[in-house]
């Protein structure tokens, strides 16, 4: 691909100037093909409005669901407004405490959201790092790395997850360490991959021929060519986090009642499901499921395009 | 061969060994058993007999040692809550869950493989693009809310499905069954659909994958050139190819689905392993989560091992190393 061009003719990157390199971009298959790709375009739209609304919702959100001050309990069960008892204040109704359940996904989602994006970032460092040692080295480091990582992959995800956090107990922190032991294989499994083949190239061989130091060999022309992959996977893996997440919280051994991710608020909706009170659960899991699939739509193009040997 | 499976079975030997440090170690930090077995106002003598009782007062290593030394003759330890052996009460459950497994696989299979074949067959038509879609909302939607939406659907609003629950059993070769009843039968297909949902999507994209590839190979073009009629390309063909790696995943995707049961029988109160294992946690039942953990392990290794020994039989290509 190009960047393995790039590192291959090292010299010829310095002559680019920043501006042609902005062009060569515009001009790319990749962005070619991007602009062409409805879903991914939606994918990205979905994305780019969650992301706004996470950023900045609490400066037009109707109301502070944590501000008790702001919560006033004669105001719970209300129906979205376009029904009958609806009150114009909570366009998608309220909850049993009288919290505005659009002010409630508005701050839910930025836990959620939070929550698998950090992991990703982490799995995503540790996952790399721990790839690309078990790769280049090989040996020792890289038998121990893989036997765990093959021990961890032979069990649900979800399992480990839901086992660990049962022993930690519920909590933002401990969600981020347990999602994160179990999500730093697949980097590191795929890394590692890429990695031995890589080393087999001539270009890298040649970099041990002039003596580059081990260090440098890594950073600067192994893991640029793993990048693609690392980004791709990235990009699939926070849904995924975002979903785990929202399962644990679902079954309670997520996050605390003090900071509700939408998963909590599904679950705060179950309870009240079967006395027809539809719409405390039905609009977080809407939400969820939107936000996973704008995230999937731009995940699977990428995938497609960067690199179809991950299918 | 032979050689190989020795080698297999020391590994699985080692793994499983691995996993009951690992879980006996994490376990003892789930909840407090001693709060949740005796009433609020229980005296300090009263705690001093119940840690004794449950063995709680030894060093970890010595109960590490009691543990695995009681596992191998077979004893998981007796449940806190029930007191009764935790094992048994597992397997009691196992039925329940392999009926709505079982149920849920065939859902997928059905339904997917099909799908899979069309989409991987003809790609470029607009109902593939549809199929592969809809395959990705599939992926996306979370399983506990489409499970909840099923039920305000089919039980609340339109009465045609119990919400919750599993029908009347009848004994069929040793085990309580309650696929042969029709309130078995009604009981059994909500969550047999939620469990399948997120499966058919995965099942349906790795088919129409190999698919794919497999419909580009010389040996489709040829069979095509001999006048060998479509249908029997596709499924006589490629189809079989393509099965290759929908088998594997599909083996490993077995273990998934028995641990996803947990959050659908969570839902629909369904009596099987998995609510077993929540419920056990809410209640810091530990021996519970600790026999549960380690049969869902050694289920699957067993499973990897079963995988990897068919993946060979279809394709004789691959070499065991």
């Amino acid at each position: 691909m190009t960047t393995s061009a790039k590192s291959q003719q090292p010299k010829e990157k310095e002559d680019i100037s920043i501006k042609e390199r902005l062009n060569r971009i515009r001009s790319s298959e990749f962005i070619y093909n991007y602009k062409r790709n409805i879903p991914a375009i939606i994918g990205s739209i979905i994305i780019a409005l969650a992301l706004f609304v996470a950023i900045f919702g609490p400066l037009f959100a109707p109301q502070n669901p944590y501000d008790l001050t702001e919560i006033d309990l004669a105001d719970a069960y209300k129906p979205p407004f376009w029904q009958e008892e609806g009150d114009s204040r909570f366009i998608l109704g309220t909850d049993d405490q009288g919290r505005d359940i659009l002010s409630g996904i508005i701050y839910g989602s930025r836990v959620s959201l939070f929550i698998g994006l950090t992991v990703m970032l982490m799995s995503c460092l540790i996952g790399t790092s721990l790839g690309l040692l078990s790769g280049y080295y090989g040996g020792k480091i890289d038998s121990l790395i893989m036997r765990i990582a093959d021990i961890q992959l032979s069990f649900p995800s979800m399992l480990i997850a839901l086992f660990i956090m049962s022993a930690f107990g519920r909590g933002v922190d401990k969600l981020l360490i347990a999602l994160t032991l179990v999500g730093w294989v697949i980097f590191a499994r795929t890394v590692r991959g890429e990695t031995l083949s890589l080393k087999k190239k001539e270009f890298i061989e040649a970099t041990k021929v002039i003596g580059l130091p081990n260090y440098k060999i890594i950073f600067k022309h192994v893991l640029p060519n793993v990048f693609t992959s690392v980004i791709v996977i990235s990009t699939i893996k926070v849904g995924d986090f975002i979903l785990t997440e929202a399962t644990l919280s679902f079954l309670g051994v997520g996050v605390p009642i003090t900071e509700p991710s939408l998963g909590l608020l599904v679950k705060n909706g179950f309870d009240v499901l079967f006395s027809g009170l539809w719409w405390v659960s039905v609009f977080p899991g809407l939400y969820i499921m939107m936000l996973v699939f704008g995230i999937n739509l731009l995940g699977d193009f990428l995938r497609d395009e960067l690199n179809p040997k991950l299918k | 061969m032979i050689k190989y499976i020795i080698k297999r079975l020391l590994q699985m030997l080692v793994v499983l060994f691995v996993v009951s440090l690992v879980v006996f170690i994490f376990t003892n930090y789930i909840g407090d058993p001693i709060s949740m077995l005796l009433p609020e106002d229980a005296s300090q003598e009263e705690i001093q007999q119940a840690i004794r009782r449950l063995g709680l007062d030894k060093p970890i290593h010595v109960q590490y040692g009691i543990f695995v030394k009681d596992i191998l003759s077979g004893n998981f330890g007796k449940s806190y809550v029930f007191s009764r052996p935790a094992l048994e009460l597992i397997i009691e459950r196992i039925p329940a869950t392999l009926e709505i497994v079982i149920t849920a696989m065939i859902i997928a299979i059905v339904l997917a493989i099909p799908l899979g074949v069309y989409a991987g067959a003809y790609p470029k038509r607009r109902s593939s693009k549809v199929i592969m879609a809809g395959s990705i909302l599939g992926i996306s939607l979370p399983s506990f809310w489409v499970g909840m939406m099923m039920i305000y659907i089919f039980s609340v609003i339109l009465g045609w499905m119990p919400a919750s629950g599993r029908g009347e059993a009848i004994e069929v070769f040793g085990m309580r069954l309650s696929i042969f009843s029709m309130s078995g039968w009604r009981h059994i297909m909500l969550p047999a659909l939620t469990l399948a949902l997120g499966n058919i999507a995965m099942l349906l994209r790795l088919t129409r994958a190999g698919m794919q590839e497999n419909m580009r190979q010389d040996y489709v073009k040829f069979a095509r050139a001999k006048g060998v009629s479509p249908k029997k390309v596709l499924f006589g063909h490629a189809l079989k190819n393509a099965l290759i790696p929908v088998v594997t995943v599909f083996g490993v995707r077995i273990g998934q689905l028995i641990a996803f049961t947990t959050i659908t029988e969570t839902i629909y109160a369904w009596p099987g392993m998995g609510k077993l294992l929540i419920d056990s946690i809410y209640m810091a039942d530990r021996p519970i989560i600790v026999a549960y953990l380690m049969l869902v392990a050694v289920i699957f290794v067993v499973i990897n091992f079963a995988v990897d020994i068919i993946y060979t039989l279809i394709d004789p290509r691959i070499e065991l190393r």
